[in-house]
Order: C-alpha cells, then sequence, then structure tokens
C-alpha cells in the first residue's frame, strides 16, 4: 500500500541543511531549479509562472533562475541580493537549502547561509576551472566547518562532456585545498541545465562512476555532524509554574547543544561550579531518559541551586574553557568598518555580555589565502583573527570542537545590528 | 511514563521552533503571537504550549479580525482559548474603518486582507508590543523566503527587506530602539506537509473547514469562492452546493476551497503529496501581482 507509506514515512526522514555557493553565472539557481524541480518540490502554477516570465524576455529554456529571485530588486537586477531558503524533500530526507549569492561583495552572506549548514555544495564552471570564487568558497566552507563539501563541476556540456577538464579542476582545488581544513571533499561533474547527474545519472558522462548530486544529498553520513561527546547544555529559561499542581516546579529549559545528557549524570553549572545530579529530563508531558543535541526541554535537578538564563549545564568530568580573554576568528559584516578598541555587545549560546577589541592580529588575504599582518583595517566581508576581551567570563569550546560554543556575534551598540560573526579559536 | 524521541527531521524542526519561542520570551518585554485560526498559527500555539510546560504560555495570543472570518474559524479560536486558558487580544479591522484610520475597499474583489496592516500596527503601537510572533513560513511566497527568524520592523512597522539583519548559527539578535519592535517566524523552516504531518504526529486539533464539507461555493477566475455576505456577487455568478474543503484559512473574501474528499488528516495528507498546485495558487490576495507579498510586507503586513 503505498498510501500507507506516503503519512507514515516521515518518522523516519531524517533532516539535512545544505549552502550553495558560486560565481555570478556559474548556474547556482538553475542547479536549485532542477534540484527543486526533479524532486517534484515546485508546483504546476509556479512553473507557469515561470515560463511565462522566460517567454517574456525571450529566453531559450525555461529560466529556472526565476524561482528563487525573491525579491523585486533581484529580478529587476537578474541577481540575486539575499539568503534565500529553499525547501524540498524526497522520501529519504528533508533539505533546507541556504542559496547565497555569488558576488564578490556578498561573503558576509555565504558565511550566514554556512552557519548552520551540513554540507556545502560548491560550483565551478567547467568553462572557467578553479578561480578566485572557488577558492573563496572553499576556505568559507573550511572556516565555518562544513562538515561536507561536494564541488560540482557545471556547464559540462559547454565543454564536450570530457574528463580530462573534470579531472583538472579536481587537481587544482586539490592543489590549494590542502591548506584548508576541509575533511570530507566530493567532486561530481554535471550540467544543471540539462540534468546531467544532478538526479538523473549522465548519459553522456561513462566516465564518471561516482554518486548524483542527489544521490549525495540523500545518503551523506550526518550523524556524527553534532559533537556528541561534550555535553554541553545553555540554560534559555528557567520555568516555574508557581501553581498548585506543580508548586515547587523549577526547570531549566534550554536546547542541548552538544553531546548527551540522561537522568542520573553527575553535572556542573557553571558560572558557580557548584555540581549535582540531573533528576528528570521533560519534555511537554513525557518524561525522557536523556536528552541528545539538537533536542530541547527542560532539565530538572537534584539540588536548588541558583540557576537562570546564561548558566550552562555540562557534564562533571568533561571540562570546557572559561576566560575573558579570547581570540578568534571574524568574518566583518557590517557597513562600517571594525574599530579597533571598540566596544561591542556579544552573543554567545543564551548569554548576552559585552567586548572591546584589543587587538587585530592579522587579515586573511582572500586572493592567496595568506596572513596579511599590516594591513589590519577591518571592513565589511574582511575575515581577520583578533583578540576580546569580554566584560565577564565566558564559558566556550574553540569551533572547531564545538559548532555551538565555539561562536559569537558582535552588536554594534548604536545601532544594533550585528556586525561580526565570530569563531573562537 | 518514559519515552525516548527519535529526532527526524519533524522534531528537529520542532525543537529549533521551541528554541526560538523560549528566545522570545527571554528577549522581549511585551511579547504577543499572532493567531489566525490557520494551521500554522495553530501548531505554532501547541509548540508554545510545550515550551514552557508546565508553567502557562508566557504571552498572549492577539487576533486581527477582519469581520470576514468564516463563523468555524472564530468557534475554533473561542473553543481553544476555553481549552488551553490562554489570554487573547483581539482588534478589529472594523473599528479602524469607523474611527477613519482605513478605507474599506469597493467592488467584486473588496477584501479587507490588505487594511489588517493598520490594525496590527495600531495595536502594536496601543499596547506597546516589542515582538509579535507569527507563522508565515519561507517556503509560502518568494518574498517570505528571504525573512529572517527575528524579523526587524523600523518605528514605523516597515521592514527593509533589502537591509536585513544577518542571522548566523542560533543567534538571534533581537536588541532594537524604543518604538521599533520584531516580528518572529519560529516555523519559518516548515513546509505545508511538515505541518499536516505534525499535526497527525501530534494530534493538534484543527478547524472543520480543512476537511471535506458541502458548502455553497461559487466560481470567479478558476476559484471557488464560498458564499457569504462578505463577497459581492456578480450577476453571472451562480452558486452551487459541492464538496469542498479549504487548503488555508484566511478571509471568506480571499480564500479559495477546493473541491476534495479529504476528511482526516491522513487523507489531507495523502492530498497534498499529490497535488501539483502551491496552497497560495488559491489566494487571491497574492494574485494581485508578482510582488504583492513584498509589498504588504514591506507596510507591515504578516
Amino acid at each position: 500500500m503505498e498510501d500507507k507509506t506516503i503519512e507514515r514515512s516521515y518518522l523516519d526522514m531524517e533532516l539535512l541543511r545544505f549552502t550553495t555557493a558560486g560565481s555570478v553565472d556559474d548556474g547556482k539557481s538553475t542547479l536549485i531549479g532542477r534540484l527543486l524541480y526533479d524532486s517534484k518540490a515546485i508546483f504546476q502554477d509556479q512553473l507557469e509562472a515561470i515560463e511565462r516570465a522566460s517567454i517574456k524576455k525571450g529566453e531559450e529554456y525555461v529560466n529556472l533562475a526565476l524561482l528563487t529571485d525573491g525579491l523585486r530588486a533581484e529580478r529587476e537586477q537578474g541577481i540575486t541580493i539575499d539568503v534565500a531558503y529553499r525547501y524540498f524533500h524526497t522520501p529519504k530526507r528533508k533539505f533546507i537549502i541556504a542559496d547565497t549569492p555569488g558576488h564578490v561583495q556578498y561573503t558576509r552572506n555565504m558565511v550566514t547561509g554556512a552557519s548552520t549548514a551540513n554540507a556545502a555544495v560548491i560550483l565551478v564552471d567547467a568553462r572557467h576551472g578553479v578561480i578566485e570564487q572557488t577558492i573563496r568558497h572553499a576556505y568559507i566552507a573550511s572556516l565555518l566547518r562544513i562538515p561536507h563539501v561536494i564541488v560540482c563541476v557545471n556547464k559540462m556540456d559547454l565543454v564536450e562532456f570530457r574528463q580530462e577538464v573534470f579531472d583538472n579542476i579536481q587537481q587544482k582545488f586539490h592543489g590549494f585545498a590542502t591548506h584548508l581544513d576541509l575533511y570530507d571533499v566530493r567532486f561530481i561533474p554535471i550540467s544543471a541545465l540539462l540534468g546531467d547527474n544532478v538526479v538523473d545519472r549522465s548519459k553522456n558522462m561513462d566516465w564518471y562512476q561516482g554518486p548524483t548530486l542527489m544521490y549525495l544529498l540523500e545518503n551523506l553520513y550526518i550523524s556524527n555532524d553534532y559533537n556528541q561527546l561534550d555535553s554541553r547544555f545553555p540554560v534559555q529559561y528557567v520555568i516555574r509554574p508557581q501553581s498548585i499542581e506543580f508548586h515547587d516546579y523549577r526547570g531549566y529549559a534550554g536546547r542541548m547543544a552538544s553531546g548527551t545528557f540522561r537522568v542520573g549524570d553527575r553535572v556542573k553549572v557553571l558560572p558557580s561550579g557548584f555540581t549535582t545530579t540531573i533528576k528528570g529530563i521533560d519534555f511537554w508531558t513525557d518524561h525522557l531518559e536523556s536528552i541528545t543535541a539538537p533536542q530541547s526541554g527542560t532539565i530538572i535537578l537534584e539540588d536548588d541551586l541558583d540557576v537562570s538564563r546564561g548558566c550552562m549545564i555540562i557534564s562533571e568530568e568533561n571540562g570546557i574553557k572559561q576566560g575573558q580573554d579570547i581570540e578568534l576568528m571574524v568574518c566583518w559584516l557590517g557597513d562600517k568598518p571594525m574599530i579597533p578598541g571598540g566596544k561591542y555587545a556579544l552573543k554567545h549560546t543564551t548569554n548576552d555580555l559585552r567586548c572591546m577589541v584589543k587587538e587585530v592580529k592579522y587579515k586573511v588575504d582572500f586572493n592567496t589565502l595568506e596572513k596579511d599582518y599590516s594591513n589590519k583595517s577591518i571592513g565589511m566581508n574582511d575575515i581577520a583573527c583578533i583578540s576580546i576581551r569580554t566584560t565577564k567570563p565566558l564559558f566556550y569550546d574553540s569551533y572547531r570542537q564545538n559548532r555551538v560554543t565555539g561562536s559569537l556575534i558582535l552588536i554594534d551598540e548604536a545601532t544594533n545590528v550585528t556586525v561580526g560573526a565570530g569563531m573562537i579559536i | 511514563m518514559s519515552k525516548k524521541v527519535p529526532i527526524n527531521h519533524l522534531r528537529e524542526l520542532e525543537s529549533e521552533a521551541i528554541y526560538v519561542i523560549r528566545e522570545v520570551v527571554s528577549q522581549f518585554e511585551n511579547p504577543v503571537m499572532l493567531f489566525s485560526g490557520g494551521k500554522d498559527s495553530i501548531v505554532m500555539f501547541h509548540m508554545a504550549r510545550k515550551a514552557f510546560y508546565p508553567a502557562k504560555v508566557p504571552f498572549p495570543l492577539m487576533h486581527i479580525d477582519t469581520g470576514h472570518n468564516f463563523q468555524e474559524t472564530l468557534d475554533f479560536r473561542d473553543w481553544l482559548v476555553q481549552e488551553t486558558g490562554v489570554k487573547l487580544i483581539v482588534r478589529y479591522v472594523q473599528d479602524s474603518i469607523d474611527k477613519g484610520r482605513v478605507v474599506e475597499e469597493t467592488g467584486y474583489t473588496a477584501s479587507r486582507n490588505k487594511l489588517q496592516t493598520i490594525t496590527l500596527l495600531d495595536a502594536i503601537e496601543e499596547l506597546k508590543i516589542d515582538c509579535a510572533m507569527g507563522g508565515g513560513r519561507r517556503d509560502e511566497e518568494k518574498a517570505r523566503a528571504k525573512e529572517r527568524f527575528f524579523s526587524h520592523r523600523d518605528e514605523f512597522g516597515q521592514w527593509d527587506p533589502k537591509n536585513q539583519r544577518p542571522e548566523l548559527w542560533n543567534l538571534f539578535n533581537g536588541r532594537k530602539n524604543l518604538g521599533e519592535h520584531f516580528r518572529v517566524f519560529p516555523i519559518s523552516n516548515w513546509t505545508e506537509m511538515d505541518v499536516w504531518q505534525y499535526i497527525l504526529l501530534e494530534n493538534i486539533p484543527i478547524p472543520s473547514l480543512y476537511f471535506s464539507h458541502e458548502r455553497e461555493v461559487f466560481e470567479r477566475d478558476g476559484v471557488l469562492y464560498a458564499k457569504t455576505p462578505y463577497l459581492k456577487m456578480k450577476d453571472t455568478e451562480k452558486t452551487e452546493k459541492r464538496i469542498v474543503r479549504f487548503r488555508t484559512i484566511g478571509d471568506a473574501t480571499c480564500t479559495g476551497a477546493i473541491e476534495s474528499l479529504a476528511n482526516s488528516v491522513e487523507d489531507i495528507i495523502r492530498e497534498v503529496a499529490a497535488t501539483r498546485i502551491t496552497e497560495r495558487g488559491g489566494r487571491a490576495d497574492d494574485k494581485r501581482s508578482e510582488a504583492a507579498m513584498e509589498d504588504r510586507k514591506i507596510e507591515g503586513y504578516f
């Protein structure tokens, strides 16, 4: 009974978030359009609308890019300005695409899209090969610790589907990627326009034996993408019903940042450092035995301790770094340059505090990926290594180990705008 | 009772939404949750209850009542309020019309859909609301696909789509100046299918309008509209009884019905899986122009 599976199959579906990066005209929107179209996530009325628009513009093929450009300015200028989120699913997985624009000046959008991604799809135009933009995209994937990188060599149809073009690009990519922190990189030769190796296997490239893009997206092993070793629970909110039925109830609500807690675990509460035992884990009316990242829930402790938003519950034996002097990589997002010695508001897990920029150690030269110790002015889209001092101690891990407890944002206190994305070293 | 919750995609989306709702309560002083009586706001409210249980939901629901609702929607709203003990605030578009704040549209396509923006913004100002949670989803419409979870509104309640704050990891920046507010969308990452699957998984009650029933309808521009006192019919338009249901619930003036025999959530999921038209395909409010949603959102629409 196929109908039965439609209703119940969702209980076995996993969620995969990926980001797409490419230069202008790499065919990124076409690729996304293809994924959506071939997985039947595009509806008839949407397709008819873009068919009408394509004809109006006098285009030869149905321009699938028109599906993803949501803002009027984007349609008018034919470019993507902002991160757009797209959704599709197959029987195996539900996918969230963070579609980020490819222009040089929009590095901040790729960083935004990359921050929550399990995988990055980087597009390379087969005719142009590895270019500066490719290197930047790979660098950001590495900096943001995206667990899986898929390099799609697109427009293979325009190079007669020749294997040496693909092999060359693969070699070039490996050449510079050895300097980066990428640990799962795959290469696929595709034609997004014609659909080769996107969902269906290409009939034009017998020499390629690897998986299609869709197969990879469906089968990437993502269970290890969350840190499973270090149990951390940032307290988000304290639940105190103060009702007759739940008179003494005091639960700490939050979302498991990494690892697992079980009822009976010995834990430490920061910043006080007091230790206690987990008495219960509640979710709605259920009493759970354990809670694992990224689950939300409510933890009840054995002892009556002073715990509030901004505190963190960690396992007793597994330490976390603490300190006020933090070194981090920062991607600058604000349109005003970073002020050395300047003060910024800072958000880290559920903590709000302030910090001062103490020193710019170096800026990353985006063309060579070398450290530039001479030019220390940090403007929008720059990536730099800086040190800050916070107003109170932070409990953190390095971003390499933990994307939740190792990340922070800086906020301009005058405009309230998010101006920096920080990854703790 | 003890059980392990598996992390499938629905549980992950649920966890994310609950995280966002708890952030709202932690970061804002006077938040409300916008409630239309439609499935998205029902699901959002369900998760709000889960987020704070066994305490009560620490914010009120707010309904912007156009006066053009289906009676079933209002009955359901009142039942839910009674059942859960949540506080409900209602503001009426009719009051805005009476006060001269807005002018009623006229003609056959007259709708109060656009007018509710003013009523909403007036309510936000009057009640000093600093955050209004909404059930908007990014998959609904292309302008919504660019929306943040935490969406900043200036002192005029306007959205600036080209100048949105970057949103990284799960670090939501709700800082603002006096008089500004935020719109927050906890179910941003959900699709129509996710919502239905979650309703089935959690066994959440929904208004009867979503299920198959007999109703007097008439056809206009390929859309089936219910016969109501709020929608003026042309002389050439004739009503007939058909077996229909609603895929979305908005005002009677702009929400189309579909012919359907689906009378359980399972049936609806099968129907959604097979359908090839988006759910807003039956919404006249979106068809006004290609940027209809973007324009309304900039002004301060939901």
